[in-house]
């Protein structure tokens, strides 16, 4: 094969798939949308993604905002603005390492594990299975876990946020000595509220990213155990680069206004 | 035949790429009429089924069930044909985050014909009908055996009184006294509900118990039908060699893929 002709058909399959994902993606969008609701799967999702996320989110941004007071008082202690640090820690936390850290995290809990379930109901023949029993696939799987990446993401890094600002006061306090009620001053005084804002439109996009892919890739599975394995794979590692190459974009859109 | 057929194919016709997989197929499948299709692996058999069932989009020809054509249906129009179909699946195919009961009636329960506490009590029903007692119901499928999650799954196909149930390699992968007693329930159920089955499986002894009448598959087409009683004297290569299972013969298996 001549080397055009391999060029051509890499960018022929990546619009194909390019495509695929759009159309995939609205139909689940307008099955979210659109009645009959399955509110029961509706909330198992939301737990999962939501509440049993909360550990590992937790523990990222706990030690995130740690590491964030004691680097940027490496920093700043050179020029002697230590007095910065609280500003530093609640802005790094809320308008980026929030949301970004959270949902790759999360990209790996919650992508990899829908990826996986759906991989294999693909594989099992259970979403064949679903469309015998008078029930869409795309509403009863895709549409309530899209749902709840949308809604549960931005609860989740509000938490993020709060115990990130937490762990950068334990270290700030505790380790550098800094008066509390000054630095609880600092944070509070500096933060806007396009701040959480922009933050919190990043983890609903992210949120939806996430669980997008993981139905996605799932959804489109074949080829037994191994096909399964390699959606888990895609829906991880595609999900990620997605969050970051969004990111940038939004916080473009935001830095414009 | 002079009434009109439950299930007419016509010149139904599938490729994937450059791979013929059904090469024109005409079958007609008569009420309360059960036939089954055998053929080797790989024939198409699976193809056939999921084209009737709207899973896949043959290339060309027309598929009619209660003259109806349902080949580019609209959603809406083929759930309504859906509803008269039940499934067995080869691997059974239950949701395995539902228990029993839920799996049962699952279709019952996604067309509202009956709430989730009447619905317990159906599938205690249902689930006597391919003998299993009640305290099967509350238990997850991974808890049960393969030829237990068949049964569970003949009751799921059942439950919601279709018209027409297809079983796909409903004896694959069980032993001998469990295929039997599959084969049983499966004549048994078809004249209880009194539905018209369409059938595939390689398996002779059962495709002799549950058969009115059988059709072979071979290379994309039917090359013989007819009633049960003539597959012995079928006076067909092909078929006296797959029947009596010899690896000499017309037909060349494709050892390396």
């Amino acid at each position: 094969m001549n080397p055009v002709q391999a060029i051509g058909r890499v960018f022929l399959n990546f619009l194909a798939t390019t495509g695929r994902l759009i159309t995939f993606m609205m139909v689940g969008l307008s099955h979210a949308v659109r009645a009959p609701y399955y509110p029961r799967i509706i909330v198992r999702q939301m737990i999962d993604i939501g509440y049993y996320s909360l550990p590992v989110v937790g523990m990222t941004a706990l030690f995130t905002g740690m590491i964030l007071a004691l680097q940027s008082y490496t920093g700043f202690s050179r020029f002697s603005a230590e007095g910065a640090i609280a500003n530093v820690v609640v802005l790094t936390i809320t308008r980026e390492l929030g949301p970004v850290l959270a949902g790759l995290m999360v990209a790996g809990r919650i992508g990899a594990s829908l990826a996986a379930e759906i991989g294999t109901m693909r594989v099992t023949e259970q979403i064949d299975a679903l469309t015998t029993l008078s029930t869409n696939p795309m509403k009863y799987l895709v549409a309530p876990r899209l749902i709840a990446g949308i809604t549960m993401f931005p609860l989740l890094v509000l938490a993020a946020d709060i115990i990130g600002v937490f762990g950068g006061y334990v270290v700030a306090v505790y380790k550098l000595g800094f008066n509390p009620a000054n630095y609880l001053q600092n944070t509070w005084n500096f933060l806007t509220a396009e701040d959480i804002n922009s933050g919190l439109v990043k983890a609903a996009v992210f949120g939806f990213i996430v669980t997008l892919m993981g139905c996605y890739h799932g959804y489109n599975s074949k080829g037994g155990a191994q096909g399964v394995g390699r959606a888990t794979t895609n829906a991880v590692v595609s999900a990620s680069i997605l969050i970051l190459c969004s990111d940038y974009i939004i916080t473009e859109m935001f830095f414009a206004k | 035949m002079t009434s009109q057929p439950k299930i007419q194919l016509r010149n139904v016709a599938k490729a994937f790429g450059n791979k013929v997989v059904l090469d024109g197929i005409d079958l007609d499948v008569g009420v309360g009429e059960s036939v089954v299709i055998i053929g080797g692996s790989g024939t198409g058999k699976s193809v056939l089924l999921k084209s009737i069932l709207g899973l896949l989009t043959p290339d060309q020809g027309s598929i009619k069930v209660d003259g109806e054509d349902v080949i580019g249906m609209g959603t809406s129009a083929r759930e309504r044909v859906n509803q008269k179909f039940g499934m067995l699946f080869q691997g059974a195919a239950l949701f395995d985050s539902l228990p029993v009961w839920e799996n049962v009636t699952f279709g019952l329960l996604a067309e509202k014909r009956c709430t989730r506490e009447q619905a317990h009590y159906i599938a205690i029903d249902k689930l006597a009908m391919v003998g299993m007692n009640a305290d099967v119901a509350d238990l997850m499928p991974s808890q049960l055996s393969g030829g237990m999650q068949k049964r569970v799954g003949l009751a799921r196909a059942i439950a919601s009184d279709p018209e027409i149930i297809f079983f796909d390699e409903p004896t694959t992968g069980l032993d001998p006294i469990m295929a039997d007693v599959i084969n049983d329930l499966i004549v048994k159920v078809t004249r209880e509900v009194g539905a018209t089955a369409l059938s595939i499986t390689h398996d002779m002894a059962s495709a002799r118990k549950i058969a009115n009448r059988i059709a072979m598959l071979y290379e994309g087409k039917i090359i013989w039908q007819g009633p049960v009683e003539d597959i012995d004297n079928s006076g067909n290569e092909h078929v006296d060699q797959f029947i009596n299972g010899r690896a000499e013969g017309p037909i060349q298996m494709a050892i390396r893929a």
